[in-house]
């Protein structure tokens, strides 16, 4: 028998098991897949629990649910990838043996890479929301929470999610303007980047949309610590804001067992071919999803894309052909921007968000990079179709590879 | 695409000029690219990390700062000294290398 072993059920691991189950023969491959955890998150949902919009039950399911008959399911921590010996180690002891690896174990936050996250105020008036915990007790806390600085912290790039925190400030206005308090809510986005985002128009608009809800950028602020004493955050630059909440978004590293495997780079991403998502270190080991140190986002939707470019080319090295599936680094994000509406982007490796229409040019139904209620309802349909569909390793309607049909170059 | 003269030689160089082949670089380029990013004198230890930041790119490693302040050459503080303002597009420019994308 031969062995296909995929570390992480996350998004690209599932879809890759659901995927290579149906191509692969049983009685020729054996498929083994790990990961540490027994309930798989929906992380986008993360971001709407603070507002009481979705709660734990809608965004946690078992990983036993999405992964087919046929595939061994191992629950363990992963200790090391043994690249000469084909061998991965769990630390229990367990050694697997494989022909080809595929590594989906994602990305975490390090909320202790800064001095004072941790401090007395955590989960008091310090909160993160890209974990289940964090959203959580952000949610707790909003409910009686009385105003004063609301500030959101981008610790570091890259992130999962670019888009999420400029999504989250503006549910906060929403939120508090519902809530008849938003004039007691001072809110700022503090970022290390120049912008609302990274990519040129995709700042201009995001950032007048910032503007239009009376929410304050702080740019080129790269923070250095938390002084949990006076409720400040301080930059290297000695900048300082004052919160009376902070939500961070820590710094964003790979799991350990990259660097341990000596996969990675100094922050533990995978090192990664970003055309052919092998490894730069071993011929039979292919990296998918935000593990990968690939210059594009780490987001569920580039994993999507990635994942077919994954399957096209892991079988190609099954079956000694040259790879021919060539990633172009394409990522579509719904962007939610409070009050029922949202906006699109769909970009690559080469093309910035334009707008235009998604996905039929002129029609849609979606606008890219302006605020619209179908955007909205992207966003809300895209939970149901990550459950149903995508985990499931079944054809969606977009392509992988990114088109330039219904985008405007000269609008802005 | 357009070029600009530093230290008597031409240099390629995109709409916010950063160089686009950074084969073209020179001490002598840096330190004049340095004088108009305000940085009057480039030091033993500036060198030290442009130099850093150029192997580092050539090796086609995301670059951050984290990575520059592990670097031995300086810390993350030191780094903000030496390059005030926006010290990672600074010493990109100033290295000759393309903007830093590791944000997307
Ligand atoms: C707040 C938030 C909002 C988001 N919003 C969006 C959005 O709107 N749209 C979008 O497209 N994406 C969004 N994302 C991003 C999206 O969720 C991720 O990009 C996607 O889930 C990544 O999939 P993955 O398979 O690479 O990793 P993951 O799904 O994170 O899976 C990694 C798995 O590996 C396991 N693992 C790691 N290390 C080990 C080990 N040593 N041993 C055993 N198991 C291990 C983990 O337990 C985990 O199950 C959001 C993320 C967050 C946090």
């Amino acid at each position: 028998m031969k062995k296909l072993v995929i570390l992480g059920a996350g998004t690209g691991g599932t879809i890759m098991a659901n995927r290579m189950r149906k191509e692969l023969d049983r009685d020729e491959w054996d498929i083994t897949i790990v990961d540490k955890y027994k309930n798989h998150y929906y992380q986008p949902g993360f971001l709407f629990i603070p507002f009481g919009m979705y709660k734990k039950r809608d965004v946690i399911k078992p990983k036993a649910d999405f992964i087919p008959y046929g595939v061994n399911l191992i629950y363990g921590e992963i200790d090391r990838v043994d690249g000469e010996k084909n061998q991965v180690l769990l630390q229990d002891g367990v050694i697997l043996n494989y022909d080809f690896l595929i590594i989906a174990t994602g990305v975490k936050i390090f909320p202790d890479e800064t001095p004072g996250i941790k401090g007395k105020l955590w989960h008091k008036k310090v909160f993160d929301y890209y974990t289940i915990e964090g959203s959580s007790a952000l949610g707790d806390f909003f409910k009686t929470w009385e105003g004063g600085d609301l500030v959101l912290n981008i610790a570091e790039n890259p992130i999962k999610c670019p888009v999420a925190p400029l999504e989250f400030v503006m549910f906060a206005d929403a939120f508090f303007v519902e809530r008849g308090m938003r004039d007691k809510v001072n809110i700022k986005f503090v970022t290390p980047m120049s912008g609302a985002f990274t990519k040129p128009r995709a700042s201009k608009v995001l950032g007048g949309l910032l503007k239009e809800k009376n929410i304050e950028i702080v740019p080129d602020f790269y923070i250095e610590k938390v002084d949990n004493e006076n409720q400040k955050i301080v930059s290297y630059d000695e900048q300082e804001v004052h919160f009376d909440c902070l939500v961070t978004i820590p710094v964003h590293k790979g799991d350990p067992m990259i660097g341990r495997s000596g996969l990675g780079d100094d922050m533990d991403f995978a090192l990664t071919d970003k055309y052919t998502l092998r490894s730069d270190k071993f011929e039979n080991i292919f990296i998918l999803g935000d593990a990968a140190n690939i210059p594009t986002s780490k987001a569920g939707s580039v994993v999507h894309f990635a994942s077919e470019i994954v399957f096209e080319n892991l079988m190609c090295a099954i079956e000694n052909r040259p790879l021919t599936g060539k990633f172009d680094g394409h990522s579509n994000c719904y962007i939610e921007t409070g009050f029922g509406k949202g906006a699109l982007i769909d970009f690559n490796y080469d093309t910035e968000p334009l707008p235009g229409h998604f996905p039929f040019p002129g029609i849609g139904p979606f606008g890219l990079l302006k605020e619209t209620r179908m955007n909205h309802y992207g966003k809300l349909l895209f939970r149901w179709m990550y459950w149903h569909i995508l985990l499931k390793g079944k054809e969606m309607p977009i392509s992988a590879h990114m088109t330039m049909a219904g985008k405007k170059l000269h609008d802005i | 695409m357009a070029e600009k003269t530093y230290a008597g030689v031409t240099i390629n160089v995109d709409e916010e000029g950063y160089m686009t082949d950074s084969s073209q670089w020179t001490k002598e380029v840096a330190a004049e690219i340095a004088k108009e990013e305000g940085i009057e004198e480039l030091t033993d230890t500036h060198y030290a990390v442009l130099e850093f930041i150029r192997q580092k790119v050539s090796e086609g490693a995301t670059l951050t700062i984290r990575a520059i302040g592990k670097s031995g050459h300086t810390d993350i503080k030191g780094f903000y000294k030496l390059f005030p303002g926006a010290p990672l597009k600074k010493a990109t420019k100033i290295a000759g290398v393309p903007k830093p994308s590791s944000c997307v």
